[in-house]
């Protein structure tokens, strides 16, 4: 299976947000674009830890940086991280498509055994 | 009377728990899943060939099937089942060829809802989050080849679904 631009970005994404320092700056955006000397005051870490931090967190997509001439906050890109929950409604999905599979399977057993009478309660 | 499936991927924890209700008696349910007849008949996305190497769902017992793409790509699926109780509990391990050494452990209950009806409640535990969003992400995508649109389509014409092949 060719590996598509979008699984590529998702790994990069999954990658991104493997490091629980960028989960956090992933957390701080949610509430509102900030600068990386904004980022960088609530975490013991460096201003330059912070930016290779988002360099990474650009890459993946998850964030973008505005050219606000020298402030150039980071903002938060929701709509890839909305693609990154799509796996779940895909999992959704398959699961819901593999359960009525069963369903049909049961229903063509319970036919063939015979027409099973269930309660008549 | 469609029996809704609930899944919850909680945050911080690599789990992913699913439950589903089904119309029919916890005996048929169990043995749908312990016979391999009737697993490749639903245990395969629809449009991927399902060929079971072998399927021995006992204690101590162990599988290995394949998935194979239209493309003609093979994905290999295996593990153990480490408790199997008849009707009640099965736990088992699952690794995806796609994600080799990276085995989630999944339980499974069988519940007895009465009046001819089951609960099925299922509780996956990957090694990490990394893992789980990511295996489970990539093992969706193999087994949805066939499209997201042409899945959600399907579903949409499910509700009058008939047996897909009735052998």
């Amino acid at each position: 299976m060719n590996e598509t631009r979008d699984d590529v970005l998702l790994d990069k994404a999954f990658l991104a947000l493997a490091d629980p320092a960028r989960r956090r700056i992933i957390a701080r955006l949610s509430r509102g674009p900030a600068t990386v000397n904004e980022l960088a005051e609530p975490f013991a870490i460096s201003k330059q830890a912070v930016s290779k931090h988002i360099q990474v967190l650009e890459q993946a997509q998850l964030v973008t940086r505005t050219r606000d001439a020298q402030r150039r906050p980071v903002h938060l890109n929701p709509a890839r991280l909305e693609a990154l929950t799509a796996w779940i409604d895909r999992y959704r999905l398959v699961r819901e498509e593999q359960f009525r599979s069963l369903d049909a399977v049961l229903s063509q057993q319970a036919a063939r055994s015979g027409p099973q009478a269930k309660d008549p309660s | 009377m469609t029996n809704a499936l609930q899944v919850s991927v909680p945050e911080g924890v690599p789990f992913i728990n699913f439950s589903r209700e089904l119309d029919f008696p916890v005996a048929a349910v169990f043995q749908a899943h312990r016979d391999p007849e009737l697993i490749v008949q639903w245990l395969g996305p629809r449009g991927l060939k399902m060929e079971i190497d072998h399927y021995d769902f006992t204690t101590g017992g162990s599988y290995k099937y394949t998935h194979t793409g239209p493309d003609g790509v093979p994905y290999d699926f295996s593990g153990i089942f480490h408790t199997v109780r008849e009707n009640e509990f099965a736990i088992q391990t699952f690794e995806f060829s796609g994600y080799p050494d990276v085995v989630s452990i999944e339980s499974q209950t069988f519940e007895d809802l009465g009046d001819g009806r089951t609960r099925l409640t299922a509780h996956a535990v990957y090694p990490s989050m990394e893992a789980r969003d990511g295996m489970a992400a990539s093992g969706m995508e193999e087994g949805l080849s066939e499209g997201y649109d042409r899945l959600e389509e399907l579903l949409g014409t499910l509700s009058e679904k008939t047996p897909q092949e009735a052998s």
